[in-house]
């Protein structure tokens, strides 16, 4: 346990832990649901009856195991429930067509041998991902099938974390299970040349599921905090299977690195702190060590990408002991090179930022300007609220008052027209205006 | 993003709505109830309620005792809320899409009407301002 030794979010922090902790049963069945469903879907290769299957094995796991105790091999009691289930589901389909129209079965769905133990192969999750994460799928559908079939949650918590209807994200899910049927994706590793690109999305959809979790200031009560770590036990799997991939390193140590100043992001009552204002004693320490470390051993070995740089980002800002001691001209230096990489806006605003921050806020409001013709970024309000903060410490005060304002009209959030609110009438009170 | 799709009309929308034929009034019922069927099936629908009509709408002030106030009288020409939709989509174009779709109600005659929709994204607490 690091030590943060503050006392207000000392026990925001233990109430939260106590919220999130499992049961080390409900941890195991997590765990192993992946690679119960990959050998269901292995072997039966219909991907929504093998889902339900593994779900219906997993709830029986969850009511018997606490009364039983824990069977000899977890994994094969799960596969086998999960394949009695789907026999039983096949033999009714059976039964039925027969009655309809005496159509026969595909023979490789042979009853008899279900009872044989698949061995298991650890390419089963990344397969699994690799469905779940299909670019032919919206990336709301992603998401959820993923924390469904790899991530093990339930409909209703994964319904609660994105504060819809257990009934809303039912459908979603089955609405993705069933065009995975439509697309005929057959379960298998995607070809050497698709690899790398489908490799991408997965981490995409990864990087999704954090955010989601990582942007909420909703305070504790609603948890949603659970899904960034969701998202970082995820990584943490695809990085045991894909290990010398240096951009699933990169991408796990950009979490680690940035979800280590979740608890200063916000105050306990879900208020927006700025990088600059956090309190650095909130800071996670032993998970800021971790992704460094990680980041490090995978820098040294060459091939970097734009999620080693977001990460190699965050760690700069982490490993300064106060804000002033930034070491911003790094941090400029690392947002050229990822602008080289990507044609992504929001990193030329950042960019702005960091070039603000060495060479002066009329240096970075020069680059703001060349963003606003930019038709993905126009009427965006984080530029207007990037401008604000620039034009402040320019010292036109006038010129961030009006900034802030226009930026608080067009955000969406809560929490942040608070704060934008909130800067510009702390400024107008000390303007007079 | 969430979005509220909002039907709004006058208290003359109201009352030229109370005179429509069984027929008209049965074709409309039954789209609404398909289009919510809709988007439930369609993995968008979060909430969706009605409104009794307007003729018992009270604007209420608090008094100088914090008492209520309450006032009946309103211009002809306010709009008032019939009922709304909360949905949950990936973008604008797809929220204004399914209000386009609840704007071409089948009207009086069975054509399709044009309603107003107002649509306004709902406030989430996601915070990023990247500063």
């Amino acid at each position: 346990m690091p030590i943060w030794g503050y006392r207000t979010h000392e026990t925001v922090e233990s109430k939260r832990m106590e919220e999130r902790s499992e049961t080390p049963i409900e941890v195991l069945l997590r765990e192993l649901t992946p690679q119960v469903l990959g050998s269901v879907i292995r072997r039966f290769r219909d991907f929504a009856s093998a889902e339900d299957a593994v779900q219906e094995a997993l709830l029986a796991a969850a009511m018997q195991w606490p009364r039983d105790g824990l069977p000899d091999n977890p994994r094969a009691w799960l596969t086998r429930v999960a394949f009695r289930r789907i026999t039983d589901q096949i033999r009714s389909e059976w039964a039925r067509r027969r009655r309809e129209s005496e159509l026969a079965l595909d023979p490789a769905l042979t009853l008899e041998s279900t009872g044989i133990e698949t061995p298991p192969r650890e390419d089963d999750t990344l397969i699994l991902l690799f469905m779940c994460c299909h670019p032919a799928l919206t990336s709301a559908s992603a998401i959820a099938l993923t924390l469904r079939a790899v991530g093990g949650l339930t409909t209703a918590e994964i319904a609660r974390a994105f504060l819809v209807p257990e009934a809303t994200m039912a459908q979603r899910i089955s609405r993705a299970k069933q065009s995975i049927r439509d697309s005929g994706i057959p379960f298998q590793l995607p070809t050497a040349g698709e690899r790398a690109q489908r490799l991408r999305s997965v981490l995409h959809v990864l990087y999704l599921i954090f955010n989601e979790g990582y942007t909420s200031s909703a305070g504790p009560r609603l948890r949603r905090d659970d899904l960034s770590h969701e998202a970082i036990r995820l990584t943490r799997i695809v990085r045991k299977v894909q290990p010398n991939d240096a951009e699933v390193a990169g991408l796990l140590a950009l979490m680690l690195l940035t979800d280590a100043r979740r608890l200063a992001r916000t105050t306990p009552e879900g208020e927006l702190v700025p990088l600059a204002k956090q309190d650095r004693a909130l800071w996670d320490r032993e998970q800021i060590a971790e992704g460094v470390a990680l980041l490090s051993a995978v820098l040294a070995k060459g091939s970097v990408g734009p999620y080693q740089l977001q990460a190699a980002i965050a760690a700069v800002h982490d490993e300064a002991g106060r804000s002033e001691d930034t070491d911003w001209s790094q941090i400029l230096a690392l947002y050229e090179l990822l602008r080289r990489m990507s044609d992504n806006p929001m990193v030329s605003m950042n960019h702005a930022i960091a070039a603000a921050m060495v060479h002066g806020p009329s240096k970075g409001l020069e680059l703001l300007e060349a963003l606003d013709s930019d038709p993905r970024l126009g009427g965006h309000h984080r530029l207007d609220a990037v401008r604000a903060h620039l034009l402040e410490m320019a010292g036109d005060h006038n010129g961030a008052i009006t900034n802030y304002r226009i930026a608080a009209g067009r955000t969406a959030s809560i929490p942040e027209r608070n704060y934008l609110m909130t800067q510009a009438a702390r400024l107008s009170e000390s303007t007079g205006r | 993003m969430k979005y509220i799709l909002m039907m709004t009309g006058t208290k003359a929308d109201f009352d030229a709505y109370a005179k429509w034929s069984k027929e008209d009034l049965q074709r409309n019922v039954a789209f609404m109830r398909a289009f919510s069927k809709e988007l439930k099936d369609s993995g968008v629908y979060v909430a969706t309620e009605g409104l009794a009509w307007p003729h018992e709408a009270k604007i209420v002030r608090a008094g100088k005792d914090g008492e209520p106030i309450t006032d009946g009288v309103f211009p002809e020409s306010k709009e008032f809320l019939a009922g709304y939709w909360i949905i949950d989509v990936e973008s604008p174009e797809e929220a204004y899409k399914i209000a386009a779709r609840a704007s071409a109600a089948p009207g009086s005659g069975g054509k399709p009407g044009s309603m107003p929709i107002e649509v306004r994204q709902v406030l989430s607490s996601h915070a990023d301002l990247g500063l």
